[in-house]
This record gives C-alpha cells, structure tokens and sequence, in this order.
C-alpha cells in the first residue's frame, strides 16, 4: 500500500528517516513525502489530492473552514536561533524585545545601550547592524516573528505573523543556507535559522531570554523542555504556539511541527496505517530526532496525541 | 502515397499547433488563476508598492521596477562584451582560434543557473562587498550608489545577469553578421575603408539583427531566476542604487510560492507571473521579428 502525503520542508530529514525505518518494520506500507512547504501541504491535504499533510504553522480559521474535519498531530520540535557576525565577540545575550527592535530598524548599532546593557563585559562594536532575513515562505520566519509578536506589541501590529512577512529593515537570503552565508559573510550583521541548520554547520548563536528571565541557549532538550511547559495548556486540537513558553529552561523560540491527517478518512485502510504509523513515530520514532537534530515530543503530549488518534474513525 | 504524405503533414502540424496551444494554455491558466487579485486590486497591483502577504495587501511595482532595472544594467554591461565577441569571432579571428572561443562562449550558457547563484555568493558578492566599501564618502552621497554596503543588491544582480546573457547575444549576433554579404565589405574597403570602417559598415548593415540580440538577451535577463534571488537581496523596495538589495519578478515568484497558503496571495504571486509572461512574450517575439528580418529563418 502507497501512501502520499505533502508539506513542510523543515521535518523532512525525520520524516524520511521514519518513512523508510518504518517500511522495513512493515513492507506493505509505503510511504511518499514531498517536501513542496508547509502551505502547499495545506492546499494539498485540503484538495485531497494527498492522504496526509504536514505543517510548520497550525492551520488557521479560514484554512480549517476548507478542510472540515482536519486534525493537527505534533510530531516532533524545531527551534530558531539567533546568528550573528561581529569580530571578536563570540557569546552574545538577546531579549525578545532587543531582537523585535533589531528587526523593526529601532536599533541600528551594535553598541546600542539596549544590548551593551545585556552584556557587560563584551566590547560591542559601533557599527551599523546588516539585519538579514528569510527570502522565501518559510515555517522559520513563522516560528520567529511569532515569538516577536508575542514579545513586542509593535512588532505585532507592523509585522504580523506569517511564513512571509513585510520586513522593515534588512536583506533577504533564500533558504536556512543563504541567510547564513549572507551572516557570516558581512561584518556586523544578524539572522535566523534553525537549530538544526547551525548546529550541523556549526555556526555560533546567541542565546534568548525567556519567559522566566533565564538567557537559554537552544539545544534539543531546551526545546523539549518549552513544549513540556506549553503541554498543560495544550489545547484538544493541538493547535498551539509554543514560542516565550513558561518554565525553567524553555527555549523560547521552539515550536511543534505538525502532521494533517481527516478525522474521518475516504480510505478507511490508508488511515489505519497512517494511525499505527503515527502511533509507532510518536514512541519508537522519537528515538531519531536528537540525532537529526529535532527535539522529541514531551512524554505529556505524546499520551494527549494517542487518545487523541484513536479519534479516528478507521473502520 | 499521397495519403501517407498527407497524414504525415497532419501528424506534424499537430505537433507544431500543440506548442502554439501550450502557449496560448499557459497564458489563460495564468489569467484565470490570477483572476482574484486581478478584480480586488486593478491596476493597483502595477503601481503600488505595498507587499504585505500579512495584512492581504499586493502591489508589485517594487519586483516590476527590479526586473527592468536589473536586465536594464545587465544589458548595459553585457552588450559591449558580447558584440565585441561576435565581431572578432566573425570579423577578426584567425581560423584556429574561431571554434574554441565560439566553444567557450557558448559553454557560459549551458552552466546552470544555480552554480552561476553560488559564485555569486561566494566570489561575486564580496567583491562587489570590497568594491562598495571603498566608495568615497562624495559618491556615497549620489541616489545611485547611496545605503550601507551590504554585497548583494541590484550592482551584484546586474554582473551576474551580464555574464548570463554574454553568450546568447554573442551568438546571435554572429549568426547576424554572417547573413551580411561579402559585398559589402569588400565595396567598403574599395572605397579605401580601414578595418574598422569596413566592420562598422557591416554592423550597420545587420543593425536590425543586432538590435534583435540585444533584445533575446533582454528577455533572458527578464526571467532569469535562480541566480537573480540568490545575490539580489530580496527586499521590495524602487531605489537608483546600485548597491540597494533590491527584488524581481521571477525571484519573488520562486522565493515564496511554496509557502502562500491563502487563495489572494496566491493569485497575486500567479498575477506577478502573468505580467512576467506577457513581458517576456513581447520582448521575445520583438527581438526575434528583428532578428528574422535580417536571417529568415
């Protein structure tokens, strides 16, 4: 049996990775994902012309209205993290509010009070700020302005939240790889990709400060540790940002990647293996995420996702 | 046999109308699907500037202004380099030189627009970087080369759109040469014409077709994608400056068609591209009504 499913770019390492672990465990099902981003996944799934969907953004109103009966499964957890390229500093602390500010063009030097003031100690140079930011729709700008709009209420109301956003300031570097060549060829500037991307590149990034006033640098456990936080909260759905979550430790630039599956799927027998798949991904596939990167899904949310996946009507 | 000759006519018309039709499907579908932003923003969409996929607000005058800018320059610096190419290939060039070079300049075409965006990031875009910086502070001052010096921008677009379209207007122009009649050298350098003389009465003689290259590398430049938005900067603004990162068509189209999940935004994206297809149709069908003029095909 083949089944299609389409979406976001950013789990497609792990879903692969599932995909092919999970046909040797079962060689009937066969599993094909194309990784065309997260709204052509929505269109797709919406369409029907695919079995499955996946998102790096829960869908909205207008979108759920088009697919009635859609349902969101977390899978597992990506973050962002802020890079930067200024000579000779090495560790550098951002608050929420100095990040949105950045992007805004309010601080435009490096030195400004605001992030000297963050940290004492390192010689901050007074050169302009190169601000550099996703080109193409991307599930990255998503998480990232939906952290600096929760953070800053100017941000929100300039900026908004969305894979492609009106930027005020800066260049556009297409994919995780052009804005980060874009960072650490220009002196003095900052940008955002994900964990992952820096971590297999190692390139250096800040560290963010969180709800609870701790300056976190991103790492998988981090990220785990936001969606634990956010996991009391969660609403049935699954549909939530987990971006500034409360609780110590939490990485506040983290969020949920999503899988859309009908509750009431046309092919009864296409969702009884889409559900045992998800069920074996939820607990023998997190085993493959810290390796690859992403952050597992907190024991909590897990134990939400099978109740809520026995909900399917599969027969 | 009259029969067999008959359906084989009919057998290969049918393929050449199926390009026609291709054409004529491609420009229906892109209207059709466009149809939403066309009726919510008019002729709005052409001379506003506002791209704001959040707030569902589209004006695409910024990515309008960026693609004829940066073919625009691309052209200026192009067409020298490639007319200079056909005239001494065709004109000048001793007989063992002639296939290397024609070799050479066609390899430029066949390399893949990616590895031509990565050489711009990489080697282009620190040099234009470098360049920028040494700026004295007077020019700095001038529309054209006014912001910060960040590399990638329309200067950094327009270099390497030059290098792209070198080989297909050098090409064709040396096709257009060739067409002019050994008559009219050799009257020139009858009536004691120098060298030059006898070349430039040459290149006036193939002008049409000269213009006619010069326009098939327009319409490549137009629709050149991938190296564009890896080297442009991507920001929707008109600006002069050279050294402002700028936004095209085509790069916005690729950059975020993928991620529009809503039904306006996406029929303005397939709206910037029905403006891109009508543009490059006519810029094409010109240059090759030129070119054709002088060397029927």
């Amino acid at each position: 049996m083949t089944i299609n499913g389409a979406g976001a770019t950013f789990p497609y390492p792990i879903y692969s990775k599932w995909f092919s672990e999970y046909n040797k465990l079962h060689p009937d099902v066969r599993i094909n994902y194309q990784s065309i981003g997260s709204g052509g996944g929505i269109q797709q799934v919406t369409n029907r012309t695919v079995f499955f969907g996946a998102t790096d953004g829960p869908m909205n109103e207008d979108q759920l209205k088009g697919a009635p009966g859609i349902m969101h499964f977390p899978t597992v957890l990506g973050a962002v993290v802020p890079v930067y390229n200024v000579a000779g500093v090495s560790e550098l602390k951002f608050t929420g509010q100095a990040l949105a500010d950045i992007y805004l063009g309010k601080i435009k030097k490096w030195n400004d009070p605001a992030l000297t003031k963050l940290n004492p100690g390192v010689k901050l140079p007074a050169t302009d700020i190169s601000v550099v930011h996703r080109s193409d729709g991307s599930g990255t700008t998503y998480i990232f302005v939906d952290y600096l709009s929760k953070i800053s209420p100017q941000f929100k109301s300039d900026v908004g939240v969305s894979t492609s956003v009106k930027w005020p300031a800066g260049v556009g570097g297409k994919g995780n790889e052009g804005v980060s060549g874009l960072v650490t060829q220009t002196p003095g500037s900052i940008g955002y990709v994900e964990l992952i991307y820096a971590l297999q590149n190692k390139i250096p990034f800040g560290s963010v400060q969180n709800a609870a006033g701790e300056f976190v640098k991103a790492s998988t456990d981090a990220v785990t540790k936001a969606a634990a936080a956010a996991a009391a909260t969660i609403p049935e759905d699954f549909r939530v940002s987990i971006t500034n979550a409360q609780g110590a430790g939490a990485y506040p630039i983290s969020s949920f990647t999503w899988i859309l599956l009908y509750q009431d799927p046309m092919d009864k027998r296409a969702g009884n293996a889409m559900v045992d798949f998800l069920k074996w991904a939820l607990t023998d596939g997190q085993k493959y995420a810290p390796d690859l990167g992403y952050a597992p899904l907190p024991a909590n949310v897990i134990m939400l996702e099978q109740a809520a996946l026995d909900r399917i009507k599969v027969s | 046999m009259r029969s067999t000759d008959l359906r084989f006519r009919i057998g290969i018309g049918i393929f050449a109308a199926a390009l026609l039709l291709i054409v004529v499907a491609i420009g229906i579908t892109l209207a059709n699907d466009s149809s939403l932003s066309l009726q919510r923003f008019g002729f709005r969409f052409w001379r506003t500037s506002n791209w704001d996929p959040v707030a569902g607000e589209f004006g695409a005058l910024p990515f309008i202004w960026g693609t004829f800018y940066s073919s625009v320059l691309a052209l200026a610096i192009a067409t020298p380099v490639a007319l200079g190419i056909a005239v001494f290939i065709s004109e000048l060039c001793p007989q063992a030189l002639r296939a290397p070079l024609m070799f050479l300049t066609e390899l430029l075409a066949a390399i893949p627009s990616i590895v031509y965006g990565l050489w711009g990031i990489f080697v282009l875009v620190p040099a234009v970087r470098a360049i920028e910086a040494l700026m004295p502070e007077g020019l700095r001052a001038l529309p054209l080369f006014s912001g910060p010096p960040f590399g990638v921008g329309m200067l950094a677009a327009a270099l390497i759109l030059a290098v792209m379209v070198v080989p297909f207007t050098s090409a064709v122009a040396r096709e257009v040469l060739k067409t002019v009649p050994m008559t009219q050298r050799e009257a020139a350098f009858a009536l004691g014409a120098t060298r030059f003389e006898a070349i430039r009465a040459a290149m006036f003689y193939a002008r049409t077709g000269i213009i006619g290259a010069v326009m098939l590398g327009f319409g490549r430049a137009l629709g050149e994608t991938m190296a564009v938005t890896m080297v442009i900067g991507n920001n929707p603004q008109v600006s002069l400056s050279l050294f402002a990162p700028q936004y095209t068509m085509a790069a916005v189209i690729a950059n975020e068609f993928t991620e529009a999940a809503n039904a306006l935004y996406l029929s303005a994206l397939i709206e910037i591209g029905l403006v891109l297809f009508v543009i490059t149709l006519l810029v094409n069908v010109l240059s090759r009504g030129l070119i054709w003029s002088m060397a029927p095909p």
